[in-house]
């Protein structure tokens, strides 16, 4: 799962490094925009059928790859 | 009398904050205070027009009817999507009565802040589908609804943000750099407002005397900066009077004219309005399409998203050519910015670069000012 995440992140961004650093820097790096950060919760949903309103978060809360992973971990658990 | 502007109304602010000052630094809760104010400002601006008031009154019933009524219903049916459009829906009716009127050269449901007041009871029932908003107070409700120092412009707040400064009662120290800094914000909205605005707005008026090019472009300059001081400087006036009420209401502008691009000017330009756009329309527009799989790639979803994400705005603003225009513009030009900015390797090599850097605010500039033009309405007027 933790592949799939960070293979969903390199796409989004558009940025392989996500892949090899699970702390890269996502929000100040520019690589997660408005955009992306629709994306993934929209992607997140229809992957791994975790239901995220843009509400619920702010994009500070998923500014690394390991806080994605760490989110969906505590979501499907 | 109206808001944030001529002796009457300051007098009054002065008058209302002060007992307000002494119930925070006695570190008594200020939440109910703050109720009545909004109630008695609301009530002194509005009484020489009663049509206005029983229009808000119509709206604000309206308001707790939907917000409660679509919570119950949230809580016995869930997420269906159909009774959520169908609330969201009924929440905008007064606002698009309102909007719709003037085409038929009539006026409904119309009153000082309607715009405004609409984007927080929209909020509330889009969170209550999200089910991040599990219960809606009325007293809390009402006072967030009708918080007077953002009545009639905003800044927009919202009700989660709303409700931890609502439940809360400061400590002394606390509540005073609060109060200081909510002084600060008056004073320099002041100066913003009554001094720089002002004076920027008679060369205005001199530039716009005039229908030949060099007039047109120094009047598109001075109408964008005028709009900001005005604009800004209400916004900070607002924000002070909410902070010594011990609401923190939110920033509005953060040195727009330092942009690099649009995008980050609309992250700096009223950011509270283009973040309710952003967190409200453009993510669950963009959310739909992936789940949908309505366009085959993501910059065409992007750039349909911007358009129409900035279309409403405009549209919000009014339904005249030149708010119209002036969204559409917006939208595109942030729809071809996004392409440039995946696409050009150009863009990619340079964007770090000083030069290129100065290049792209220069640009960025010329960008907003004409916008300004076209949102002043006399780009209209001229062609």
């Amino acid at each position: 799962m933790r592949e799939e995440i960070l293979e969903l992140l390199a796409e989004i961004c558009d940025d392989d490094l996500v892949m090899e650093d699970e702390n890269t820097e996502l929000l100040e790096s520019g690589l997660l925009d408005s955009l992306a950060f629709a994306e993934l919760l929209a992607e997140l949903e229809e992957r791994f059928g975790i239901v995220i309103a843009p509400s619920e978060i702010e994009r500070s809360d998923v500014d690394t790859p390991a806080k994605v992973i760490a989110l969906v971990e505590t979501r499907r658990a | 009398m109206s808001f944030y502007d001529g002796f009457p109304f300051f007098l009054c602010l002065i008058m209302i904050l002060l007992p307000a000052v002494i119930l925070g630094i006695m570190e008594k809760p200020l939440r109910y205070y703050q109720l009545c104010a909004s109630i008695l400002v609301i009530g002194l601006v509005l009484h020489k027009n009663p049509a206005e008031f029983l229009n808000l009154i119509l709206f604000y019933v309206l308001s707790v009817i939907v917000v409660k009524g679509y919570l119950a219903i949230r809580r016995k049916y869930g997420r269906v999507e159909i009774l959520y459009y169908l609330a969201v829906l009924l929440g905008l009716l007064p606002l698009i009565l309102c909007k719709v009127a003037p085409l038929f050269r009539v006026s409904w449901f119309g009153f000082l802040g309607i715009s405004y007041l609409t984007f927080r009871s929209v909020q509330v029932i889009i969170e209550i589908y999200d089910g991040v908003i599990r219960e809606v107070p009325l007293v809390e409700f009402t006072a967030f609804l009708l918080f007077f120092p953002s009545f009639s412009s905003g800044p927009i707040d919202r009700s989660r943000r709303f409700h931890e400064d609502w439940s809360k009662v400061l400590e002394r120290k606390e509540y005073l750099t609060l109060l200081g800094d909510g002084v600060f914000k008056i004073l320099l909205g002041m100066v913003y407002k009554i001094v720089i605005a002002a004076t920027v707005y008679r060369w205005m008026a001199f530039l716009g005397s005039g229908n030949v090019w060099y007039l047109n472009l120094g009047y598109a300059y001075t109408y964008g900066i005028y709009l900001f001081f005005d604009f800004a400087g209400y916004s900070l006036m607002a924000a002070g009077t909410a902070y010594i009420l011990g609401v923190r209401l939110p920033d509005n502008f953060k040195a727009p004219f330092v942009s690099k691009d649009l995008k980050e000017f609309w992250d700096r330009w009223h950011i509270t309005l283009s973040h309710w756009f952003r967190d409200f329309i453009f993510t669950r527009f963009i959310m739909k399409c992936v789940k949908k799989k309505w366009f085959h790639t993501r910059l065409q979803r992007a750039s349909v998203g911007f358009i129409i994400n900035m279309g409403i705005m405009g549209v919000w603003h009014g339904l005249t050519p030149s708010y119209i225009v002036y969204g559409l513009y917006h939208g595109v030009i942030l729809a071809l910015t996004e392409i440039y900015q995946k696409k050009s390797k150009f863009y990619k090599k340079n964007k770090k670069k000083k030069w290129y850097q100065a290049a792209s605010w220069f640009v960025t500039m010329q960008i907003v000012f004409f916008g300004f033009f076209i949102f002043s309405g006399r780009f209209f007027e001229v062609i």
